[in-house]
């Protein structure tokens, strides 16, 4: 899934890599909001976490294979800002680190993945959960769907950057409807795991899981029965 | 970086490419990247210079190719993308035998996977011998005086300096499950792995608030002290 160099021509690249800076800009500020001095060890377990996550293939069909993207996960797990910042970084790591993906498509994978896919991913999830009744257990449903949607929406925004600089004479329909298609298998399998990640921490922690904020009911404390 | 962190990329050595300073290194490849993706495709001759050219930096760093070259799976997808180009691009088409057979391609097509496998070759191969010659430490090093923001080189660090933390207790896990007959690969035992990967971020959330606390105890104050990257 990761762009390698001489994927998009060069004004292409440098284009998502300003796109890239500049969300990545962002995103390092609300998270800070968000963590205050636990950004850096918090963000870093996590992005640890993302890459770990990355490493389970799932069969896609054909004989080939898929595995997490994690974007509506990291979303729905840590918030929109961080869990861009985190995808962001494990690509950056990934790029530099391991050559996976190309260093001038870094910007390209940023803005796919850390960016379109967490946004589209998270969005999703919050329009699903305005439908859904107001109760935890709507939050992996909403999840899932939010991962169901971002995987071919970032294909989407891909076959969009190969028409404006893809360096293969290919009708854009044709890239679309090939990118979307196949993602869209791979976005079930993304799906499902999502949702049952995602029931797994509400089970155990809900506290922890930033999407079902304000869902998760205060515990009465049991002061009597400790006190008797 | 604590020992026994050591990099699976990172081939140890004390030539001048590994001496060389990391930041230099990384707007070498950079350039260098940059320059090929902007070289237009039907310059044969020029990317055979650059491979010799990346090549003869390979040599001086004393890495073997046989290292390097087991190390270039990560290209394959995109082979197998540019390996359909071919077949699907639009424009004149040509005749090409094909054992035996009359396959129609197209010729723009042919030129779109002649530049995809060229130009994505010498990119991961660039990369691939910066990761080889430079420890993540001077990489990082060298990020922050290329002017990366002094927050994401701290994230990056903490990712790396954890990436085997956490990447061993899910190998833990998996070994775990697998034992007990699950398959992690099998839809039929999605739930089991995603309980697995549930954990597994608790595990890791929680690891963080504790080194957080304790980077606190220490004086911790936005900044980390020099040396310890």
């Amino acid at each position: 899934m990761h762009v390698p160099d001489g994927f998009l021509d060069a004004p292409t690249s440098v284009a998502t890599g300003v796109v890239a800076a500049a969300g990545v800009g962002i995103a390092l500020r609300k998270a800070r909001a968000e963590l205050d001095d636990r950004t850096a060890p918090m963000a870093g377990l996590v992005a640890a976490f993302v890459f770990a996550g990355q490493m389970i293939n799932f069969p896609v069909g054909a004989g080939t294979s898929g595995h997490l993207l994690g974007g509506a996960l990291a979303a729905v797990l840590v918030g929109p800002w961080t869990g861009a910042l985190c995808i962001s970084v494990v690509l950056l790591v990934q790029g530099l680190f391991m050559a996976d993906g190309g260093l001038t498509a870094l910007g390209t994978n940023i803005t796919l993945m850390g960016l379109a896919g967490v946004f589209v991913g998270y969005g999703a999830f919050r329009l699903v959960l305005l439908v859904l009744p107001r109760r935890l257990g709507s939050v992996p449903l909403a999840a899932a769907l939010g991962a169901l949607v971002s995987v071919p929406a970032v294909a989407a925004v891909f076959s969009l950057l190969f028409a404006v600089g893809g360096t293969a004479d290919i009708a854009f329909g044709k890239v679309l409807v090939t990118m979307v298609g196949w993602h869209t298998v791979i976005g079930i399998g993304e799906a499902v795991i999502t949702g049952l990640v995602v029931s797994a921490v509400v089970a155990s922690r809900p506290d922890l899981v930033y999407g079902a904020r304000g869902l998760a009911g205060r515990r009465p404390l049991l002061a009597e029965e400790v006190a008797a | 970086m604590g020992a026994g962190h050591g990099h699976r990329l990172h081939f140890h050595g004390h030539s001048v490419v590994h001496r060389a300073p990391a930041h230099l290194k990384v707007l070498v490849l950079l350039g260098f990247v940059l320059t090929v993706v902007a070289t237009p495709r039907e310059w044969y001759p020029v990317f055979g210079g650059y491979l010799v050219l990346l090549l003869g930096v390979v040599l001086l760093a004393r890495v073997p190719l046989t290292y390097l070259l087991p190390r270039m799976v990560v290209e394959v997808p995109f082979l197998v993308f540019a390996a359909l180009m071919p077949f699907v691009a639009e424009g004149p088409r040509v005749a090409v035998p094909l054992g035996g057979w009359e396959v129609s391609l197209s010729e723009s097509g042919l030129l779109a996977a002649w530049g995809l496998v060229a130009k994505g070759t010498l990119g991961v191969l660039a990369s691939l011998t910066l990761a080889a010659t430079t420890e993540p430490a001077d990489v990082l090093r060298g990020l922050q005086r290329l002017r990366m923001p002094d927050l994401v080189v701290q994230i990056m660090g903490f990712m790396i300096r954890y990436l085997d933390v956490v990447t061993g207790d899910l190998g833990r896990m998996v070994t775990a499950m697998r034992s007990r007959g699950v398959d992690p690969r099998s839809p039929r035992h999605w739930p089991a792995l995603a309980r697995t990967l549930g954990a597994l971020f608790v595990r890791s959330y929680e690891r963080g608030e504790r080194v957080h606390l304790a980077m606190l105890s220490r004086g911790y104050d936005g900044k980390l002290p020099e040396g310890v990257k």
